[in-house]
């Protein structure tokens, strides 16, 4: 097929697909677009996979835009994807689902919330209320409360030595800044500077259970996640459930609600079973090996119900631990009078787990915040 | 309905200055073959567009897909040196972009007090005499006439945000400012060339600088071709067994899965010891070149080499 037959205005073809790119959530702003123009008009295209590769190229930003650019691709142009670029992996088509509040008594797991609390506290302020106050039996007027609450936490990992040099009293001879201070008295060295190393917190890697036994948990601990997000230090969020989804890009919007919109249509697998095994496997595969969990403070946010083999969840904690500085999980079931780690998929992870706390309530979130800051 | 985009002014209409004998996609293709690199359409566009645009590429994709090896074909079709900064947490100026050799303007300014005449010690000590240049300043002053440098930010993601952020305004018009000499900006744009493992996400700005190709691992039949090409040695049937061999361990989910690299020193491997084809035997000895964890070789071990070998050399034909 040539361009020249099909009549194809690259300046207009870009300007609508631009649109339709952006519709579809890809990063196609006006310089891109002027840029897909620009690359056009030097490659002088031959063929729809000509068009396809210089947009790509353009547009992409990571392997996850890859099949949103595919289907707007085919869409735009009517063309279908050139034969070398189709990915091997699987194109999920994104549900969006709004998630619900209740106290899941439909969990798939069978397993049963914790009775909701009914005492209410006149005495105390909101915040004392709400502070020990189960999330599952949070009535939405408290969730808003608590919304703003946890907007004020703040989590950073612990402080690690940087190699990044800041001045200090001793350390490495600092040349040019002693010679600038010799400049001040006539030339005449009389201090020596010096720099040493500084300290920075290490990364957080949040990993949220998302399935149906956590449903009572997920709206707040996805609130969690926005907070840890968009605050300070540098934090990476994932949802786990029955397949593993990075959601730090959507969850990094200032407005939660946006943020949590972009996240929920991100994550497919809402309430579904939950393969910790297998999906912490992949986090180490895809990311944690290749520096993501190296040094940081990984956090586990599950009530460890597994569908899968507890040996394969044993064998990825083990390894997560090992790359990891600490692996802090934390349970929000653990709260529950007469608690035992009895669920096939927590006994097997806890011998993994540095710290393991409850993540019931707000009061659990500040200490899971201590924690984190080592 | 949003406006259609008014051009960028600053970016200018520059065009590169391509290697010679490239003149669109299809030519760069064969003369990077030439160079003994093998590219797909994806990864050919890309690196046209790159060199034409005279934008920097960013280019991610697992372990040992040839991205590095992108950067130092590129230098060869230019005909210069390749100019490498390895990123590294706490990088800075003094190891990125210039520093100036203390030790020497000390010197300097002590002999001349030794002659007796210091007028001019100040505009001595600050001239490009004394300066070390780093590799973003060598490749922003390195050009001549029409050839131009070719510069790999290796692994960007080992740096932090603090060296991201200098690096988009060393990108972004390719002049660097050194207070007491003034501003050097590139006659011809280098072309740049950066890689990423992605363990941590670069910064979307960077990012919007540059174009971004994803490098996946190579299919069968071209992964066959590199090895030839590479290793004109290597005995052909031993070259297509050893391919396939590395593809079926790419499916067994190992830790670290290979990479053409390693498909490539493992047929030199296995050539060296005298190999004509694989068997059971090599490949349990030379297992340590291909996979580098304890786990992946005992997966691989439980998988029954001979199965292995007898599926592989099967699909090698």
């Amino acid at each position: 097929m040539h361009l020249a037959e099909l009549d194809f205005d690259p300046a207009r073809a870009a300007v609508r697909f631009g649109r339709l790119l952006r519709t579809a959530g890809i990063d196609a702003d006006a310089t891109r677009v002027h840029r897909f123009v620009e690359a056009l008009e030097v490659l002088g295209p031959r063929s729809m996979a000509d068009v396809y590769w210089a947009g790509r190229v353009v547009f992409c930003n990571a392997p996850d835009d890859f099949a949103r650019y595919d289907a707007t691709f085919a869409s735009c142009f009517g063309v279908p994807v050139p034969l070398g670029a189709l990915m091997a992996a699987q194109a999920a088509t994104p549900i969006e689902i709004t998630l619900a509040f209740d106290s899941g008594d439909d969990s798939a797991d069978g397993e049963t919330a914790p009775a909701p609390d009914n005492t209410v506290v006149v005495r105390f302020s909101a915040v004392e209320t709400l502070r020990d106050k189960d999330f599952a039996a949070y009535s939405t007027e408290e969730f808003e409360e608590a919304r703003r609450l946890m907007a004020d936490l703040r989590l950073a990992g612990a402080l690690r030595r940087s190699r990044r040099a800041i001045p200090a009293r001793k350390g490495r001879l600092h040349m040019g800044r002693t010679l600038r201070g010799a400049m001040r008295s006539g030339g005449e060295v009389t201090r020596l500077r010096f720099t040493g190393r500084g300290e920075r917190p290490r990364r957080v890697v949040l990993l949220c259970d998302v399935s149906g036994s956590m449903e009572a948990y997920a709206r707040a601990l996805l609130r969690f996640l926005h907070a840890a997000v968009v605050g300070h230090g540098r934090v990476e969020a994932f949802t786990i459930g029955t397949r593993l989804t990075r959601i730090t890009r959507e969850l990094r919007s200032r407005d939660p609600d946006a943020a949590l919109a972009a996240a929920s249509r991100a994550v497919v697998d809402w309430s579904g079973g939950t393969r910790l095994g297998s999906n912490i496997k992949e986090f180490n595969d895809v990311w944690g090996q290749r520096g993501m969990a190296r040094g940081s403070v990984i956090v586990v946010l599950s009530d460890g119900w597994d569908r899968g083999d507890p040996a394969v969840l044993a064998h990825e904690m083990h390894r997560l631990q090992r790359l990891a500085h600490r692996v802090v999980w934390v349970n929000p079931l653990k709260a529950t009078p007469g608690y035992a780690p009895l669920a096939s998929g927590m006994a097997a992870a806890l011998p993994f787990v540095d710290e393991f706390i409850e993540g019931h309530s707000l009061a659990s979130l500040q200490e899971l915040v201590k924690v984190v800051a080592g | 309905m949003k406006p259609a985009p008014a051009p960028a002014r600053t970016q200018g209409r520059h065009r590169g200055i391509l290697p010679d004998g490239v003149t669109d996609v299809a030519s760069l293709t064969e003369v990077l073959r030439a160079h003994q690199y093998l590219a797909d359409d994806g990864l050919a566009t890309a690196m046209f567009l790159s060199l034409r645009l005279a934008r920097p590429l960013l280019l991610e994709g697992e372990a040992g897909v040839g991205k590095t090896e992108v950067a130092k074909t590129l230098a060869d079709l230019y005909g210069t040196e390749l100019i490498r900064l390895q990123c590294y947490e706490g990088i800075d100026v003094a190891q990125a972009v210039y520093e100036w050799s203390y030790a020497r303007q000390l010197l300097h300014i002590r002999a001349l007090e030794a002659m007796g005449d210091v007028s001019h010690a100040e505009a001595d000590v600050y001239s490009e005499d004394f300066l070390v240049r780093r590799p973003l300043l060598q490749a922003i002053t390195g050009s001549v006439g029409d050839r131009r440098q070719v510069l790999l930010v290796d692994e960007v993601d080992r740096s932090d945000d603090e060296f991201e952020a200098f690096l988009l305004e060393v990108l972004a018009d390719y002049s660097v400012t050194i207070p007491e000499l003034g501003t050097f900006k590139a006659a011809e744009p280098p072309v740049v060339i950066i890689t990423s493992n992605r363990t941590r996400e670069v910064h979307d700005a960077l990012k919007r600088r540059c174009l971004y190709h994803w490098i996946e691992h190579p299919e069968f039949e071209r992964e066959v071709q590199i090895v030839k090409l590479r290793l004109p040695d290597v005995h052909e049937r031993l070259a297509r067994q050893v391919t396939a061999l590395v593809q079926a361990l790419r499916d067994l989910e190992l830790y670290k899965p290979p990479g053409v690299a390693e498909t490539l020193d493992w047929a030199e491997a296995l050539s060296t010891l005298g190999a004509a084809e694989l068997d059971v035997r090599r490949l349990d000895a030379t297992l340590g070149s291909v996979l580098k964890y304890r786990e992946d070789h005992d997966r691989v071990r439980g998988q029954g080499l001979d199965t292995l070998v007898r599926e592989a050399i099967t699909r090698a034909g």
